[in-house]
This record gives structure tokens, sequence and C-alpha cells, in this order.
């Protein structure tokens, strides 16, 4: 009670200043008539006593003051005040504040960016409800791409029967690329891409439809109604956003589908599975149409509450090896292994470690900023060292000059904060639309309350530490020397030197381990670039085309060999090829045995299977190594042609000629025609695996889609429009699908580690300026407070020469201990990251060496233009100046 | 300027403020100085500036009232009485004062047997 009315009356006393100060002062006056009558009644003279008086009351603002600060809220008046003070001292000098604010927006602003990324990415629980019940099952080991990542749906139900640990298992079709399904409607067709998800697919993430409902248990039955859910984007795009669409039809590849309901815009199935897709529209997977077709469903998991990861790991260790392939085919077994992850784990895992240093990247540019500030603040400090000493000499503490100083660098880093959280704004929103880039979750990214949180505190520490030096250097000096030491005009005292060099040093040495790390990772990036991907992806470009060939494979033939010889005739088009699957984008895997050995069923990894035809090889620039391409003519019913690529041919008959061996794939009997150089199936960091070629055309097994592929020197942009004019020729009802570089798709597996380089590569860039500007600082400081003894020194016959070198040498020496302290660090951190480089040694010798050249380089640079200011002192004004 | 000092006079000089408004009853700033002056037998010579942030802590705290009025001497001051709250408050402080006296003497008068 009592602390709550004395809170209330200070409060009060705070917004009644005036009257209450004008009360103390006539108490005061009428303190001191009263003490002066009485003296002059004891026999002091009226001057004597009015002393006396004065000298018994004991300072008269002292009292005020106590009074003041008993009474009310001091700390706010003080601080208020010197609020005041500080904006009239940094407007004054508004250089310095300028480049102060620019410097903190630029550190506070990447932090609060790469913050966000990682809360995003990281931090953040992903957009479900309980989304740390949901996992991700795949196979133990997925070597071969997305078939052995997936299960048969008769796995998957079975799964979902047998199981305790989870309250549901779910799936979700994971074969099928962008732009699959033509939405028909007046016009062209038009391309968009559909996903089909087991009837508990939403539920189990615990995604509700924002207008109409979920699939209900009959649409996902066998010859049901066909139906599809929106996603809120493509709702937006397509429809407008009428609500009144739903339950209505449209034309998803000739057949009526019913729109049951819109899915929430929170709701975003590529930014978590599928980095860098969108999808368009949902349908129910109809399991039973899908029992035969293999391996399609990529199952996710919801656990029961209290089931921990390793306990539904246990039990599927020992449930998942028993579930059937097909259940039709019980002598197929089934061979599964499962490998459960939780679904963020597995979302962002992989990044973890880059986040981690991109983190640690962010937050060593906002230590160099700090320093940097440091440094620019002690400068302004030593300049103002007579100011402040003249304040205490007239009674104001330590204590408030210190709080007067940390008072500065708050409002400096908040407004540096301020303006740093708009450039984030704008780079955050930038990031949230770069669509090519294929880190997941992306599109969610957006600064939020956290982030708003993580820059005030930012702020505050930045603040505390760049604004605690040049405290700490003021509140212990001598008062005395202070005064004296600005009238010399002899220099700075020594320690405040050493103070400064030893704040560039350190900064120095943090701008090394930034471009040292940030050297390694595009030393890395451009390893990538060099890699041999196995296939040519500049100059080419693919297209998805549709045709009609009613199930027959004859006429699958002649309809590609048609539309292959137009498209080859379009004036720039060299060479044109088709394929069923393109590298680095959806795959699919068999087995490939040879003939003339018995092998266990899981002895040999699964291959990559590509449907392709004549052609095709030379259109993506692939290299055939051995025995010829793939002809028309190879449609034989009962043996078909495959060419294999090396590693397959190096497994499977070592030290033989392949060419002409017998295979088995999927239970056909294949010859081998021909052997080409590995081809990067995922990306360019990882092994080839093994990888086969078989025909479009062949009777034995389906293309998974027919994807055109072009060789041209043209930019393939220009062609875009003459082929499709081919293909709609061919075939009316061809979507306007996208013509994609093949280079993008390359871009696109490649994009999380240029992302990655990028941003490390400018935060050293930003460290680099930084340290220069701090030893530029430092430099032309310690020039400004020599310029008397240099100019003795000119007096005395040195020559501009000697007074460059003496100059650029005491930079140099500053910068080689920096170098070497950062080189030292250097070489802890890149040991650190040494997972995330690529072909690259974490002490490459370039790497560290163009380090040194660089920062020595800058270093010099920086330190050249005070060198030059020093010898144009002209030693008698120099002299006279004092 | 150490703090811990400060703080001891304070609370010692809030304690003397409480006791001489006690004791005199409604009386001016000047008049509660140079009464703990007199008091004290001049011993305590205080800044009597300092005693209006005791006056005004003390106010905060509902231990004593405040009232322009007219001096002896006609003369318009502000006049300070004690209240309930503050009677109370001055029986606790002064125990304790007492209390800790006490104690320092035995203390001391402990310390000079352990010497010999």
């Amino acid at each position: 009670m009592g602390a709550l009315r004395r809170a209330l009356a200070r409060v009060r006393s705070f917004y009644q200043k005036p009257p209450l100060d004008a009360d103390l002062e006539a108490e005061i006056a009428a303190h001191l008539e009263m003490a002066i009558e009485e003296n002059i009644r004891r026999g002091l003279t009226p001057l004597e006593g009015r002393r006396q008086a004065l000298i018994r009351f004991g300072g008269i603002d002292l009292a005020k003051d106590k009074q003041r600060e008993a009474r009310g809220l001091m700390k706010l008046d003080i601080l208020l005040q010197d609020l005041r003070y500080t904006i009239r001292t940094l407007s004054r000098d508004r250089g310095f504040t300028l480049v102060a604010i620019l410097i903190l927006a630029l550190g506070i602003g990447a932090n609060i960016a790469v913050f966000s990324v990682v809360n995003t990415l990281l931090l953040r629980p992903l957009p479900f409800p309980n989304s740390q019940q949901l996992v991700r099952i795949h196979q133990k080991d997925p070597e071969g791409g997305d078939s052995s990542m997936t299960y048969s749906t008769d796995a998957m139900q079975a799964f979902q029967q047998q199981n305790r640990s989870f309250q549901q298992i779910t799936g979700y079709f994971a074969f099928s690329g962008p732009d699959n399904v033509k939405l028909i409607g007046n016009g062209q067709p038009q391309p968009i891409t559909g996903l089909s998800v087991a009837g508990n697919f939403l539920p189990t993430l615990g995604v509700t439809p924002m207008l109409g409902r979920n699939f209900s248990t009959e649409e996902t039955l066998k010859n049901s109604r066909p139906v599809a859910l929106l996603s809120y984007p493509f709702w937006k795009r397509q429809f407008d956003a009428n609500p009144a669409i739903v339950g209505q039809t449209i034309n998803l590849d000739g057949t009526q589908t019913t729109i049951v309901g819109v899915l929430p815009n929170t709701f975003d199935f590529g930014a978590v599975f599928s980095p860098g897709a969108k999808v368009d529209l949902f349908s129910p997977a109809i399991l039973d149409n899908m029992e035969d077709w293999g391996n399609t469903m990529a199952l996710v998991g919801r656990l029961k509450s209290g089931i921990t990861l390793a306990q539904a790991q246990a039990e599927a260790d020992s449930l998942v090896p028993r579930l059937l392939f097909n259940n039709k085919h019980v002598d197929l077994g089934g061979g599964y292994t499962a490998q459960v992850f939780g679904l963020k784990d597995y979302v962002s895992g992989k990044l973890r470690q880059s986040l981690i240093v991109l983190w640690c990247a962010v937050g060593m540019i906002l230590l160099i900023v700090c320093v940097n500030l440091s440094n620019l603040l002690l400068a302004r400090a030593a300049a103002r060292a007579k100011e402040f000493a003249m304040r205490t000499a007239l009674g104001a503490g330590r204590g408030r000059i210190v709080r007067q100083l940390l008072t500065e660098s708050l409002v400096l880093s908040l407004a540096g904060a301020l303006l740093g959280l708009g450039m984030a704004f704008a780079v955050i929103a930038w990031l949230a639309h770069q669509g090519s880039i294929a880190l997941p979750l992306l599109s969610s990214l957006h600064i939020d309350v956290d982030a708003l949180a993580w820059t005030l505190l930012i702020a505050i520490v930045t603040s505390l530490l760049f604004g605690l030096a040049p405290g700490i250097k003021l509140a212990g000096g001598n008062l005395q020397s202070a005064i004296k030491d600005g009238t010399m005009g002899s220099g700075q005292g020594r320690s405040h030197d050493r103070v400064r060099s030893a704040l560039v040093i350190s900064e120095i040495a943090l701008a090394c381990v930034l471009l040292v790390g940030a050297g390694l990772l595009l030393r890395s990036f451009l390893h990538v670039l060099d890699v041999d991907l196995g296939f040519g992806p500049s100059h080419a470009a693919a297209i998805s085309v549709s045709y009609d060939d009613s199930g027959g494979v004859a006429k699958r033939g002649v309809i590609l060999q048609q539309i292959l010889q137009r498209v080859e005739q379009i004036p720039g088009v060299e060479t044109a090829g088709i394929t069923d699957s393109l590298p680095m984008s959806t795959n699919r895997s068999f087995g490939i045995l040879p003939k003339d050995h018995t092998y266990r069923k899981d002895e040999f990894p699964a291959t990559f299977a590509y449907l392709v035809t004549p052609g095709y090889f030379n259109a993506i620039g692939m290299h055939l190594v051995k025995g010829r391409d793939i002809r028309w003519e190879d449609n034989d019913k009962s043996q078909g042609a495959v060419i294999v690529n090396e590693t397959v041919a190096r497994f499977l008959w070592p030290g033989q000629d392949p060419i002409g061996r017998i295979a088995e794939v999927a239970g056909y009997e294949v010859h081998v025609i021909g052997v080409v150089a590995d081809v990067h199936e995922t990306s360019a960091e990882t092994n080839a695996g093994w990888q086969m070629y078989l025909s479009q055309t062949s009777p034995q097994l389906g293309p998974m889609g027919a994807n055109l592929v072009i060789r041209t020197k043209l930019p393939p942009a220009s062609l875009a429009s003459s082929v499709m004019a081919v293909l709609r020729q061919m075939n009316p009802n061809q979507p306007a699908n996208e013509f994609k570089p093949i280079q993008m798709l390359v871009d696109h597996a490649g994009s999380p580690r240029r992302f990655f380089v990028m941003l490390v590569a400018s935060f050293a860039g930003l460290g680099l300026l930084l340290a220069a500007l701090g030893i530029y600082g430092v430099i032309s400081y310690s020039v400004t407070q020599r310029t008397q003894e240099i100019g003795i020194r000119m007096a005395l016959g040195a020559s501009r020469s000697n007074v460059v070198g003496s100059v650029l040498s005491r930079t140099l020496r500053l910068a080689l201990i920096g170098i070497a302290a950062g080189a030292i660090a250097s070489l802890l951190v890149s040991r650190a990251i040494a997972a995330l480089l690529f072909n690259t040694a974490p002490t490459d010798p370039v790497t560290f060496a163009a380090m040194v050249l660089l920062i020595g380089a800058v270093a010099l640079l920086a330190g050249y233009i005070p060198a030059r200011r020093a010898s144009r002192i002209n030693p008698m004004v120099a002299l006279r100046n004092n | 300027m150490g703090e811990s000092k400060l703080d001891l006079l304070q609370g010692t000089l809030d304690l003397m403020v409480l006791q001489t408004l006690a004791t005199i009853g409604a009386q001016h700033g000047y008049g509660i100085a140079r009464r703990i002056e007199q008091a004290s037998g001049d011993e305590v010579r205080l800044n009597q500036g300092t005693i209006y942030a005791s006056l005004v802590r003390l106010q905060q705290r509902g231990w004593i009232d405040a009232e322009w009025g007219i001096s002896d001497n006609n003369r318009k001051a502000k006049f300070y009485s004690i209240t309930r709250g503050g009677r109370k408050q001055l029986e606790k402080d002064a125990a304790y004062w007492q209390r800790l006296s006490d104690v320092m003497g035995r203390v001391l008068a402990m310390s000079a047997e352990g010497n010999l």
C-alpha cells in the first residue's frame, strides 16, 4: 500500500514539477530569511548574517536536487535531460551521427534479417497445430532417390492399421511434377500443379479448409466423384477469391471435378515439403487405383501424445520390415525399412549448420560494428575530454557522465535499429518472394514480434557494448590531466591510443575470420559450379509436352517422332529429344540385375530410370562413352534396350565390356546397348548414383511424362513461342507450360548454397568495409593529434616520404597484428565449417593468402589517405597553431 | 561520496525529524533544523538544506503533513506536523535505533575486554 502511494506521489510530482519547484523555492527563501534574521538578532551584520546562513544551509542547488530526487522520478528527469542534451550534441555533430547510425543500421539490419530467417527455419515451430508430433518417415537408405524414399499404398495402409505409436500415418503422391494438370476452360488449356494426397493427409497435419470441407471417405474410393481442394493463392489468382466457387465443377484434363473447398493461406505445401514448389490444387489419392504403381507415397505421420521419436522408431523398426509391397503379390515381400524424423528436423535439419554459420557471421558483423563505434566514440570522447572535465569540475558525478555517454549510445543504436529494421523489412519482403531459392518455409518469412524483441535486445546490447568502453575510459580518467591534455596540443596520452589500436586490431581480426569463412564458402561454390554434371545445362531448355496416344506405344512413337522432326526444323534449334524426367527434378528408380547371376534382392542400390527418345543425349548434352544411342526401333516386345551409366557398368561388369550384356529391369529382359557418363541426379554435390536409360517407346515401361529438350545457341526464351506453336499444331490441347532453361534446374538445386554464399560474402564485404573505416578512423585521428609533432619533424628535415612511410608503417603494424590474430581464429573457425565446404580444405592456402593480401591492401589504402594528409602538413602552420 | 554513509545519514535524519515534530508539534523546515542542532548540543552540524529532501520523503510516506502558514515573526512558511502513521513509525524506528545502539555499545565494550 505504502509503496504504491509513494510511487503515485512520485509520478504525480513528476508531472507537477513547476508548481512543486516554486513551492520549494519559496520554502527555501523563507528558511534563509529566518536564518538571516536570527543571525542579525545574534549581532551579526546583515552581510555576514546572510553569509553564515548560506553556509549553514549548504548548497541551495544541491538541496533542491536532493529534494527533487526524493520527491519525484529523478531518474526519469535525468534521462530526459540526458536525452535532450544527447539530441543537441548529436545534431551538432551531424557527420558523426549519420555515419554511426548508418553503420549500426547495416549491422542491426543484417542481424534482424538473418534472425528472421533463422527464426522461421529453425526456431519457430512448423505452422501446424502441435507440430512437434508430426514426423516424416522414409526408408533408411535413400540412395535410389524418390522411389526408395517412398512406400506403396498397401504398405502405407498396413502401417496405418498396425501401428500403436501414431495417431495417423498418411502420405502424399511423391511423383507429381509441376504443371501436371490441364485446366480446361475458355481459351487455351492452362497448366496447373495438382497433388494427390491421402484422404487423412490434411486432417493429420491439422489443416482445415478455410471454405468448404475436406475430402470425405467416399471421395477417396475407387470410381468416386472427382473432387479437389484449391490452394489459397490459386483460388485468389484463378477465381478472384470468389467463395461461390465451392461446389462448382471445373474441367481438369477433361474430367469434371467438383471443388469442395479452399485451403487457408497459412498452408503452403511446397514451403514445407518441397521447397520452391507451388501446388495449386489437391485431390484425394485413390489408393485402390495406385496399388500396382509401386512405391508412390511419401509418408507423414502424427505421433500419439506422449510417444517419443525413439519409441516410434523402435516400433517402426519391428513393424515396417513386415509390410508387404503389394497385397496381391505376397511373394514379393516388402524389404522396407523406416527412419522416423521429426518433420521440423526433416524440413530444416540439413540447413541447421548453414544457418548457424550465417547467424555467427552476422553476429561478428555486429561485433565489428560495436568495435567501430566504440572507436568513433572514443575519438569523440577524447575530443570532448575537456568538456567532460569541465562538467566534472562543475559538480557532475562520474556516474552522471557515464550515464550521459550511455544515453548517447542508446539513442544512436535505437536510431540505427529503427533504420536497420526498415532495411530488414525490405530484405525479408524480397526474400519471401524468391521462389527460385530452394529453401523451405521461405514464403512464410516475415518480421514478427520475436524479431522486434530481438531488435530491441540487439540495440540495447550494442549500445552497452560500444558505449561502455569510452564511458569506462572517461570515468576512470584523471580530471587534471584531461584538462591539461587537451590544451597542451602534445597529442593524446599513449594509453588512449593503445585502447583504440587494440580495438582496430580486433576489428581486423574479426574481418579476417569473416573473409576466410566467406572465401572458403565461395571457393566451395565455385567448385560446385565446376563440377562436370554429366550434361550441358547451358544452351538447353525444356518444356513439358502433352500428347494423346490413347495408351498405344506405337502411336506414341509416331507422335513423338513427329514432334521432334518439326521442332528440329525450327531455325535455331540444333537438336531435340524427349525424356520423361529431367535431371535434378523428379526421379524414380527401379532395380537392374545382370542376367547371368543370381543376387539377393537388396544387394544393389535402386537405379534411377529415365525413358528417353533418340537424340535426347545430344539435346541435354550427355556424353555417350560407349555403344550407341537409343533408336526408335528399340521397341522389341521380348527384349528391351538399356543404356547404363558408368557407375552401373563399373559395378555390374567390372573390367568387362558391358555392351551386349543381358540384364533384368522391373521383371523384363533388356540388353545393354551403350554406356553414358554419370549424371548428377539430385545436385552437383551428391554422387551420381546408379542410372539407366530406356526407350520412351518401350512396350514394357510407361513414361512418367514427356519433357521436350532442345539445344540451341540462341537464348532459349526467343524460341519459346515457335516451339509452342509446333506443339499446339500437334495437339491443340497442349497447355501453355513454362519453357525452362535447363540451367534453371541446376541453379535451383544449387540455390541454397548460392544463397548462403551470397549472404556470407556480403557480410564479409561489409566487415571489410567496416574494418577499413576503423583503420582509417584511428590513423586519421592519430595524424590529427600528432600534427605538431609531424610539423616539428618536417621542420627538422623529415621528407614527405618519411612522413608517409611512418604513418603507413604504423598502419601496417596494426594490420599485421590483426591479420595474424585473425588467421589463427580463422583456422579454428574454418574447421567448424568444414562440413559445409565442398572440395575445399578448411586450410585452403589460396583463400588464406587472398585474405591476407586483401586485408593488407585495404588497410594500406585506408592508411594512405591520412598519410598523404600528414605529408601535406605545413610545418609553419602546424607549429604556430596551438 | 560513499553512498552507504549517505544512506545512514538519511535514515538518521528522517528519524530526527520525526522525533522533533513529535515533541514540538507543527514546525517549519528552518525550525526543525535549528531544533535538531540545538537538541544534539550542536554536535550535529547538518547542512540545513538536506532537511528538505527528508521532509518530502516523510511526507510522501504519509508520516508527516505539510501546510503553509504564518510563522512567529509573521513570515509565510510551510509547517510540518507528524501524522498517526508517523508516530507509529517513530516508535518502531526509535526502538530499532535504541536496540542498535545498545548492541553497538555491548560489542564495543566486549572488544575492549578482548584486548586485555
